[in-house]
């Protein structure tokens, strides 16, 4: 009755979310008196491999092939359900990323597994129960879920749990498995990827730009301020409606969802739909002209004023700040 | 071409939500349902695809029949025609396995979903009917082309997109760029009435999660507003205060 942990890479290397997944599938193991397995698969070199074990992992399963070097959903999904019945292994995390949430219910599928997909803390067990809670209806409320299958598939929420690192090592095994042919029949043509921009939904900060930026050509400072901070660029609905920015910088209802620890919204009114994908941020710092901009009511720090004078002023302040550090 | 598109009735998106009986319902009272703002994506590039009468699009819910006037909807938008499975959908599981057993007696060619619900925002069933009907998916679908017995999709990851190529058929979850949303005009309203809807009955299935009960977010405190002219007090508020720089 193990605990497996799939760990995502990126390129071959592992990313934030996959640290907060194997910390979050070790504290599962602790709670479970059980050992920890991590499965990583793709083209990860050995000493990337060995980070897993900093994070609690007691064995590491190397599946390298080169069909496998990129995600494959269905036959990813086809190795790690192997893995897991190969093992014994009772409960499956993996991040709630974008691949992870294509694997989670194909897994749940091939084990007969009940999934909790989004997963914010850690499993309430005992008296035979097993719940765990998740965002739902957009990051407007939570739903404690209970799962009633003997396994279960979990996948975390980036940024909701804290990495843990141990001072352990994890042997590596090369782990191989015939995949069905029918498992590749989608293919890869063309992998695009910015790697000089901050990825959004891991990101720690973000910073968020609305209608009241007025036009794509004043994206210039909101890219700027970002840059300085490390932080992922993000936008409402109507700046992506109307092409301003990409489709993939919209959060909220019907956008991205994120959860970083800083959370900057400049000339962003704070509708309903917005605030649902942006609610669960630690921390909310809003910069608007409109003292009664609904997004103030939600903010832990604001500034009344406009963006075109603030935000050159604060992208000063960082710099002497950093300069000054 | 056949498309089926799996569409669901979710709380409008300005819902404040809340919960009754000890936070264990979802409190229903006065909140408008919607076609879920994903499904009307795929919806609307079903109905550019199969243009100029190229084979049917099907609408399929999981839902008792409350959920009628929302089937309606997509029917007024330009569906063909819809099949309701009356249950209450109880989890992404139970909602894959009913319309993955519809699947295998009536195939399609292209079967669609939009890439989460905005109620439970499980984005689970494309990838579950996928497994379920042993056909490709894509969870989270920006871009849908089709040329012969291929499509061209784009999948989105982090930081980035991904191109596929992959043979119908096969699953996808629509998100936006796949099309824009189609409103209904007056001739397909009126003919929406009479359009065909058929109600199926479930099949027993075991499902393995349950929803216990329901929280809120905790709300945050009064917000602290620093002068427009002082913004190194927010950098230095945000360091030493929020400590999140
Ligand atoms: C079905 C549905 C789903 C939706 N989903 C989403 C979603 O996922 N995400 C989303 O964001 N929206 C969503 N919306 C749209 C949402 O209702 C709002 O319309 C949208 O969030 C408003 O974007 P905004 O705040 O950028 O623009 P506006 O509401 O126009 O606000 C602009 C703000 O900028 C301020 N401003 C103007 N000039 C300046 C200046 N010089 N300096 C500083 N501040 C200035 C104004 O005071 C105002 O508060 C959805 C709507 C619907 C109907």
């Amino acid at each position: 009755m193990s605990v497996l942990v799939y760990t995502e890479n990126s390129d071959g290397k592992f990313k934030k979310s996959t640290f907060e997944a194997i910390s979050y599938a070790r504290a599962i193991a602790d709670q479970n008196n059980t050992s920890l397995t991590a499965i990583s698969i793709g083209d990860v070199s050995k000493d990337e491999l060995a980070l897993i074990g900093n994070y609690g992992a007691d064995k590491i399963l190397n599946v390298s092939n080169e069909k496998l070097k990129n995600f494959v959903n269905q036959a990813y999904a086809s190795i790690i359900a192997e893995a897991a019945k190969k093992l014994g292994a009772a409960i499956i995390v993996l991040s709630n990323s974008f691949s992870g949430r294509g694997l989670a219910p194909c897994l749940g599928v091939k084990l007969e597994a009940g999934v909790v997909d989004g997963a914010v803390s850690l499993p309430e067990q005992g008296e035979g129960k097993f719940r765990v809670k998740k965002t739902a209806f957009s990051g407007k409320a939570f739903a404690i879920v209970e799962l009633t299958s003997p396994k279960k598939i979990i996948s975390l929420t980036p940024n909701s749990y804290k990495i843990v690192e141990t001072a352990s090592k994890a042997s590596i095994e090369d782990f191989s498995i015939d995949v069905k042919p029918s498992d590749f029949a989608a293919v890869i043509k063309e992998i695009v990827r910015s790697t000089d921009k901050v990825s959004l939904p891991d990101a720690d900060i973000v910073v968020s730009g609305g209608r009241g930026l007025k036009g794509p050509e004043n994206w210039g400072m909101i890219e700027e301020l970002a840059g300085l901070l490390g932080a992922a660029l993000a936008c409402s609905k109507p700046v992506s409606d109307a092409g301003w920015r990409s489709h993939s910088e919209h959060v909220g209802q019907t956008g991205i969802a994120v959860s970083p620890n800083l959370y900057i919204a400049i000339g962003i009114s704070g509708a309903i739909q917005h605030l649902a994908g942006v609610s669960s941020s630690k921390v909310i710092v809003v910069i608007n002209k409109d003292a009664e901009a609904p997004f103030f009511k939600v903010a832990d720090y604001g500034i009344v004023g406009d963006a075109f004078e603030v935000v050159p002023e604060l992208i000063k302040a960082i710099k002497e700040y950093k300069a000054s550090a | 071409m056949k498309i089926l598109v799996c569409i669901s009735n979710v709380p409008d998106t300005t819902t404040k939500i809340t919960f009754t009986d000890n936070n264990t319902q979802f409190n229903t009272n006065g909140v408008q349902f919607i076609l879920n703002p994903y499904d009307e994506i795929a919806l609307a590039r079903a109905i550019e695809l199969t243009d100029g009468g190229n084979g049917p699009v099907t609408v399929i819910n999981v839902g008792e029949v409350n959920t009628e006037p929302t089937i309606r909807k997509a029917l007024a938008i330009g569906a063909t025609d819809a099949v309701r499975i009356n249950a209450k959908p109880h989890d992404a599981w139970f909602v894959a396995f009913q319309i993955a057993q519809y699947i295998k007696a009536n195939p399609y060619d292209l079967i669609l979903t939009g890439r989460e619900s905005i109620d439970y925002n499980g984005s689970k069933v494309a990838a579950m009917l996928g497994e379920f009907l042993d056909l490709p998916s894509v969870s989270i679908m920006k871009k849908l082309e089709i040329a012969g017995d291929h499509a061209t999709v784009e999948r989105e990851i982090e930081g980035g997109k991904e191109v596929l190529s992959i043979p119908l058929p096969f699953v996808a979850g629509a998100a936006e760029g796949v099309a824009e949303p189609k409103i209904p005009n007056m001739r397909g309203i009126m003919s929406a009435r009479t359009k065909p809807l058929i109600v199926i009955e479930p099949v027993e299935v075991k499902t393995f999660s349950e929803v216990i009960s329901y929280e809120t977010p905790a709300p945050r405190g009064q917000v602290k507003l620093v002068p427009a002219d002082d913004a190194a007090k927010l950098v230095s508020l945000l360091h030493t205060e929020a400590r999140v720089i």
